[in-house]
């Protein structure tokens, strides 16, 4: 019979952490930001039905990134204790605040006492209201949760990004202007993004109850200020298009 | 509340209500007596070239008595489609908010609408759960109606206590005076009708019903209450404008004095 090997819990936790933060950076990154119209949520994902980004509920959106069928799993539950609550007490009752706790009790939870941590990082986006400011909770794989201001950057190379997003932030910008700096701060210098390796939605003041919108590769295409691969002839018309190659 | 995970083999999936259950919160409480309950209705549904109308009275009662004089009985059930109710109001309205949820929750959660099909099936499935309480008098029936989107149709479904639902070819009316509203429909109904000529003969069905039944509140012109109408076609769920379904029935009103020729009806003096 062989014993175990006794393992310090610094060295248990540095390692799920590790394993944790290898596994997200295999995986494409997202940035999600306030603009005029309310919140926009970018991810880089090639797939056109494994969803990145999705509603939760009227105000609510979700955002993860790395391990899919974990995120998902997150992002189920989340529907369900939106439109649990909405249903037992009243649609305004359903907050952002404290469905962020929830997925940072739980990932905490499975950090500490699960051999595997969830190999994800997730983003509770909700829209301001008479009563609420514009909320980005980002939650890490360990439970860590936190209450971004401006804009959020989950994945492997949120550093960067971050900086990459913070350099053009500014308040209220408009659609076009937001999702090409948010394109640009994904694609870094060395690389261009199209309309079809895209992800995009809104939380939006002006869709009504539900504000979750996607938008679609066609609408998306036109937002973006060129196609990079295949340079159209005429010259972009507005000049705020220029964002991307200002910092490459 | 905890966050509501679950193991993949006891997972409710996009069924609202299973997960209500699952999670101790059923959304259908049996009573155990049979009350005195706000009832009675007429609500009516009909198609034409583009999609279909559906209206509905306000009035609830109690016993003898008017309980209400406002009430909505057309819902908006999501984007493409939109349900009426006749019955028992409490748990009437409890069943659309709950169909309302069902049909948002599986959006949500499977990433892509019902089919309208599938929807009429859905609800079918609330109103045959609710059967113990039909027999205590509590019955309730609606009447689902939307756009087909992938077909590009009106279509219009009715429902019996039991959970039985029928697709309708062209207009069906539920409740205490669905028997006249669906005279008028039938009387004024042809194929091709266009929007605005289904709106008015709603309102013409509504009329006729309120004329022959106590428990359908007409027109109330004191309190500037008027039925609700709704239209779902290619745009959408659409409510028609309180103001505009006010002057079609003050329309349809002096219409009706004009055929009368002005003349009243008292006992003994006839002509």
């Amino acid at each position: 019979m062989s014993m175990p090997f006794y393992v310090a819990p610094e060295q248990v936790m540095k390692d799920r952490a590790e394993y944790a933060q290898k596994g997200i950076a295999r995986g494409r990154s997202l940035v999600a930001t306030t603009y005029e119209h309310g919140i926009l949520i970018v991810a880089e994902n090639p797939s056109r039905s494994l969803h990145k980004i999705s509603e939760i509920y009227d105000r609510i959106a979700f955002g993860g990134v790395g391990k899919y069928n974990e995120y998902d799993q997150l992002r189920v539950a989340g529907v369900r204790h939106a439109d649990t609550k909405g249903f037992a007490f009243s649609r305004e009752d359903v907050d952002a605040r404290s469905l962020a706790n929830l997925y940072a009790q739980y990932l905490g939870t499975v950090f500490t006492h699960e051999m595997k941590p969830l190999e994800v990082e997730i983003l509770v986006a909700e829209l301001s209201d008479d009563a609420r400011p514009d909320q980005l909770y980002h939650i890490g794989y360990d439970g860590t949760i936190t209450d971004e201001e401006h804009f959020a950057v989950l994945g492997g190379d949120a550093e960067t990004i971050t900086e990459r997003v913070g350099d053009s932030w500014q308040a209220d910008w408009d659609l076009a202007t937001a999702l090409s700096a948010a394109v640009g701060a994904l694609a870094g210098p060395d690389r261009a993004l199209g309309a079809g390796d895209l992800e995009v939605a809104v939380l939006s003041r002006q869709n009504g109850r539900r504000a979750f919108r996607r938008i679609g590769n066609g609408e998306l295409a036109e937002l973006l200020p060129e196609a990079p691969a295949v340079p159209e002839p005429e010259a972009p018309a507005a000049p705020d298009d220029t964002e991307p190659e200002e910092q490459s | 509340m905890a966050l509501p995970i679950f193991n993949p083999v006891d997972d409710p999936g996009p069924d609202f209500n299973s997960l209500l259950r699952k999670s101790g919160t059923p959304a259908i409480h049996q009573p155990e007596t049979a009350l005195t309950v706000r009832h009675a209705t007429t609500v009516v549904a009909l198609r034409f070239a583009e999609g279909i109308v559906m209206a509905g009275d306000r009035r609830a009662t109690e016993g003898y008595s008017i309980a209400h004089r406002a009430m909505d009985k057309v819902f908006p059930a999501d984007r493409w489609s939109a349900v009426a109710i006749a019955g028992a109001a409490g748990p009437a309205v409890e069943m659309v908010r709950l169909f309302q949820v069902q049909l948002e929750h599986y959006e949500k959660v499977e990433g892509i609408s019902l089919s309208l099909e599938g929807k009429a099936n859905q609800l079918a499935q609330m109103v045959r759960q609710h059967l113990p309480m039909a027999m205590q008098g509590l019955a309730v029936v609606p009447l689902f109606a939307g756009y087909d989107v992938r077909r590009q149709i009106g279509r219009i479904y009715t429902y019996d206590v039991t959970g039985g639902h029928y697709e309708e070819a062209d207009f069906q009316a539920t409740g205490s005076g669905g028997r006249d509203a669906r005279t008028t429909i039938k009387l004024g109904f042809k194929e091709g009708l266009t929007r605005t000529e289904a709106i008015e003969l709603a309102i013409e069905a509504l009329f006729e019903a309120a004329d022959e039944d106590v428990g359908t509140g007409g027109p109330d012109l004191v309190r500037g209450i008027y039925p609700l109408v709704a239209v779902v076609d290619a745009e959408g769920y659409a409510e028609v404008e309180g103001a505009q379904v006010a002057d079609r029935f003050l329309a349809l009103i002096e219409r009706k004095r004009a055929e009368r020729g002005g003349r009243d009806t008292r006992r003994g003096e006839p002509g």
